[in-house]
């Protein structure tokens, strides 16, 4: 209550005053009525104004009452100059929104704890090994099932294994009609529910005992987020059937709706469906491998023995699976057995999202956080500046009894309102900047789903970096002011040049750091050019892709009536099909022998294709022909040149057999018919692989690669989708999505590194480039008496020019070496967002240091034309 | 060696003693009870009433309130709150235990 009163009392500090001051004049007033004498009353009374002090400090507080005059002085001086206040505001507000944006995306799918109970007790399998195809290390977190099961029951007691599939798209109908959607499903261990201490927001979660026997517990439990959007929070909900798309038989049903916050364990997906892992078809096959393994440490145990149980399961297992391979090389058999099992905490869950985004937001993070130190810089500058301009209010300040605390926090204050105000303009930035970094990274055929809540922890964020860049850019200069002598200050200038020589280190600093961003940048964005401009090998142009499915495997000869059909309508130009589309990440692969011999050593990659696929692709035979209707798999083959050139040695391969190694030990003996160039088949970066392209056998799935007339092949999609079905009534479109979108989304990570580094790269030259110009034009203001004099006494204009320029252009130089060893430094934790370039690659030096040059010379313009401009009447006489 | 008229930390005790039993007196006329009640012994330091006053009624133990006089004069008077009666309570028994631990000292040399 009396806190309170002192605190209310020092909003109204006026108030308490006059009160005071008319209680004290009523005891005058008082005694004079008593009939004393006026003056001997005030002599008894003594000082009123000592009295006022005194009891005012008693009634309110006195340091609040000091920083609230400070917090209204220094609203005044950021008035006073509304323009460098706004441009110092907002270049702090884009770069604090930068970071907080970074800050939010790095939470959201890196640090933030899935909301399960104690999540500090999760980890996920790894196994380390060595990449079969490219021979590099590679980290894989993918298993199979009936190994699951083992390591599960060898770990009980210590820990619980929760199988979690990898979240994936199905095609599936919810009415009779065969209306196909879209949706994502999880098939996850029944048990993963009650382990990780959830609970339904509808109807019931799995348990284990949906989890005992494949095929044999047909339910469903969907996400919040799915209720919502798809069903409209309908608590009807529980009971409705779903069909999975390509499974006729498979009829669930939804038994709940699982609590809002919990969206599976993918950060950047969200899945819709939660399905038993007994219910994926794959669930008893040994060699499909199609779950991550979730690790749940029992609170007594501890994880290296659990990892050396689980290690053991795994060896034993791969020795098993290593007997039965007939096909593959010693080499390969060996990676196989080496792989090292990881037990790696994972409270943020485990997603491809997270491996594909981890050291490109770290990247971006970084260089977020230099642009905000640049901007910091420039405001600890302005500051500076400011206070020299102040030193003698603040020398007045000292001399009438302010402490030196008193001053520093007259400075601070100061800082704090610029921080504070950027940090509020910074926040709607992030606010905004956020979701538009995912919606970047998200596609049509990939969408990205990041929770990105502004909660606590993004608050708290926020306020820390408000305080540590005001004291960043404050501290300095508040210490600065308040060591003002009185004496020499108020005399006129102590030692000018000290002040200067903090700019000028603060300029270095900054330049390095605009240095490393450019050059980090430019490393960047010429990666995504290399990338971009990588010949695929096909034309993508104004090619559709219709994924189809048939209930059950259909003969080549159905699907060819479709595509005949398809290829009368208007629009389009040919048709043909694929097993899937070039570089959409799918991929077929086996092993090979020459001539009867045994397994070649590395991969080849396979893919099946319909006569006319090379020219819907427009890829030209180089030699051969292309298949025909006639030709059947286990028959004829067309090659890539990297297979010809690496298993017939660049002879011409036509004509010529070998045989594909099938997982059995069966030999398919095919003979080449035609040699094409390379065509990229998975992937943009890795070197090409042996592909071989072989006719279609009967099946359930296949894409039609439809060239059509128009530049916008997306428009024909729907008009093309009901007539698949019109062709063949069992079929159905899952599917439809342009060669071109598949290709972009090769690049959608390099893209957007490229896009944000190459604008935080503007923004910090710009930032720079007015640092410099304020630094420059502050000391050209400082040092007008003394140019006035060299001028008056005949100095040139080149003269003048060099004494104003060359100590910031020399710190322009130090600051710019040691960016170039700071760049240096840095490339090796980048090195694997980076395809093709290299730090010592003259253009990726040369663009940096040009843009430097160029921005520090339009910089100093202004200061050196102020220079020698200077009429040395005008000056002297004004002093 | 202070004046025989000197408080020495009395001054709290005598303003709420003669609160209670003069409730709504303003500052000069407690000044004034002072030194008629103490027979001229006791004054008050004028100044220094005004910052004790203060600082009791910050305490918790005074209310204060504004009493409109003529001429739209105001006088700024002082009440007892349940906390200064107590605290008067205990103040008394701490000046007497004080005051008789003195005496026997001087009793005794």
């Amino acid at each position: 209550m009396s806190l309170w009163s002192r605190i209310t009392n020092t909003f109204r500090g006026s108030r308490v005053d006059r009160e005071i001051d008319e209680e004290l004049g009523s005891h005058l007033a008082e005694g004079i009525r008593e009939g004393r004498d006026p003056a001997e009353v005030r002599q008894a009374f003594g000082s009123a104004l000592q009295i006022r002090e005194a009891s005012r400090d008693l009634r309110l507080i006195a340091w609040l009452e000091s920083l609230r005059a400070d917090v209204i002085f220094g609203w005044r001086q950021l008035m006073k100059r509304k323009v460098t206040s706004t441009a110092a505001i907002l270049s702090l507000a884009l770069a604090i929104g930068a970071c907080t944006s970074a800050f939010r995306l790095i939470d959201a799918l890196l640090l933030r704890p899935l909301p399960v109970a104690d999540p500090g007790s999760l980890y996920v399998l790894l196994r380390n090994g060595i990449g079969f195809a490219d021979g590099k290390p590679r980290t894989s977190d993918s298993y199979e099932y009936p190994l699951f099961r083992q390591m599960r029951a060898a770990v009980h007691g210590q820990a619980e294994l929760i199988a979690a599939g990898y979240s994936d798209r199905v095609d599936l109908t919810y009415s009779t009609d065969l209306e196909v959607e879209q949706a994502r499903r999880q098939n996850v261990s029944g048990w993963m529910f009650p382990s990780l201490g959830l609970r339904p927001a509808l109807g019931r979660l799995l348990t284990a005992n949906d989890d005992l026997t494949p095929g044999a517990h047909p339910v469903a439990v969907i996400s919040y987020d799915y209720w919502r959007r798809r069903f409209a929070q309908d608590p009807n909900v529980i009971g409705r059937r779903l069909r999975l798309g390509n499974d006729l038989h498979q009829l669930f049903e939804i038994v709940g709706v699982a609590s809002e916050r919990f969206t599976g364990t993918e950060p950047g997906t969200v899945t819709d469906l939660f399905l038993p892992a007994m219910m994926n078809s794959m669930v008893e096959n040994p060699g499909s491998a199609w779950l991550r393994i979730f690790v749940r440490l029992h609170p007594d145990a501890a994880p290296e023995p659990v990892r050396q149980r689980l290690a053991a399961v795994f060896r034993a297992w791969n020795e098993d699976r290593a007997n039965g391979f007939t096909g593959g090389s010693k080499q390969f058999i060996s990676r196989f057995l080496d792989q090292k099992l990881l037990l790696e905490p994972a409270a943020a869950g485990a997603s491809g999202m997270q491996r594909d985004y981890r050291l490109a937001l770290v990247a971006l993070s970084v260089l977020v956080a230099l642009v905000l130190l640049i901007a910091s810089v420039n405001v600890a500058n302005l500051m500076t500046a400011q206070a020299a301009a102040r030193a003698r209010e603040m020398a007045l300040r000292l001399s009438i009894g302010a402490g030196r605390w008193r001053l520093v926090q007259l400075v601070l204050v100061e800082s704090a309102w610029l921080a504070f105000l950027a940090s509020a303009i910074g926040a709607c930035f992030a606010w905004w900047a956020a979701p538009f970094v995912v919606g970047l990274v998200s596609s049509r055929d990939n969408p990205v789903h990041l929770i990105l809540p502004a909660d606590w922890r993004v608050m708290a964020f926020g306020v820390a970096l408000a305080l540590a860049v005001t004291f960043l850019f404050g501290l300095g200069p508040a210490l600065r002011a308040s060591a003002i002598q009185p004496a020499s200050a108020l005399k006129g200038g102590a030692d000018p040049h000290a002040r200067r020589r903090l700019m000028h280190a603060l300029i270095a600093a900054q330049v390095a750091f605009c240095f490393v961003v450019q050059f980090v940048a430019g490393l960047f964005v010429t990666t995504f050019e290399k990338l971009a401009n990588q010949p695929a090998g096909f034309s993508a142009e104004r090619l559709l892709i219709l994924d189809a499915i048939s209930p059950r495997p259909a003969l080549p000869v159905l699907w060819d009536q479709v595509a005949d059909h398809l290829r009368s309508l208007p629009g389009v130009e040919t048709v043909a099909m694929a097993g899937f589309p070039l570089l959409s990440g799918s991929s077929s692969n086996g092993f090979i022998a020459i001539n009867g011999g045994p397994a070649e050593q590395g991969l080849v990659h396979f893919l099946n294709v319909s006569p006319g696929w090379l020219d819907a692709m427009k890829i030209v035979l180089t030699d051969g022909r292309d298949l025909r209707a006639t030709d059947t798999y286990s028959g004829a083959a067309i090659v890539n040149a990297t297979f010809a050139q690496r298993y017939f040695g660049g002879d011409h391969p036509v004509g010529k057999w070998f045989e594909r190694l099938d997982p059995e030990g069966k030999r398919i003996r095919l003979q080449v018919v035609g040699l094409i160039p390379d065509a990229r088949y998975q992937d943009l970066r890795e070197p090409i692989t042996p592909t071989i392209y072989v006719p279609f056998q009967s099946r359930t799935r296949t894409s039609f690669i439809i060239r059509t007339s128009s530049q916008n092949p997306l428009a024909l999609g729907s008009i093309l989708r009901p007539e698949v079905r019109r062709a063949r009534p069992e079929f159905r479109v899952t599917n439809i999505r342009t060669q071109l979108e598949i290709n972009q989304a090769q690049t959608v990570r390099e893209r957007l590194l490229a896009m944000l580094a190459f604008f935080f790269s503007a923004v910090a030259l710009l930032l720079a480039g007015i640092g410099l110009y304020g630094v420059l034009d502050y000391g050209v203001l400082q040092r007008q008496r003394e140019i006035g004099i060299r001028v008056a006494i005949g100095a040139q204009a080149a003269d003048i020019a060099r004494r104003v320029t060359t100590q910031v252009f020399s710190m322009v130089a130090v600051g710019a070496a040691a960016g170039l060893a700071l760049g240096m430094l840095s490339v090796r934790y980048i090195e694997a967002l980076l395809y093709q370039v290299k730090a010592t690659d003259a253009p990726v030096l040369a663009t940096p240091a040009l843009g430097i040059i160029a921005a520090a010379l339009l910089a100093a313009a202004p200061a050196v034309a102020r220079a020698v401009r200077i009429d040395p009447v005008a000056m002297l006489r004004a002093d | 060696m202070p004046k025989p008229d000197s408080l020495q930390g009395s001054l709290d005790l005598l303003v709420l003693k003669i609160l209670s039993r003069r409730p709504g007196l303003h500052g000069y006329a407690i000044m004034s009870a002072i030194k008629d009640w103490s027979g001229d012994v006791l004054r008050a330091d004028e100044g220094s009433l005004y910052p004790a006053l203060h600082r009791i009624e910050e305490a918790g133990w005074l209310r204060a309130e504004w009493l409109a006089k003529d001429e739209g004069r105001r006088l700024r008077v002082y009440r007892l709150t349940p906390a200064g009666k107590k605290q008067l309570s205990d103040e008394e028994s701490r000046w007497q235990i004080v005051t008789t631990a003195v005496n026997r000292v001087l009793r005794t040399v």
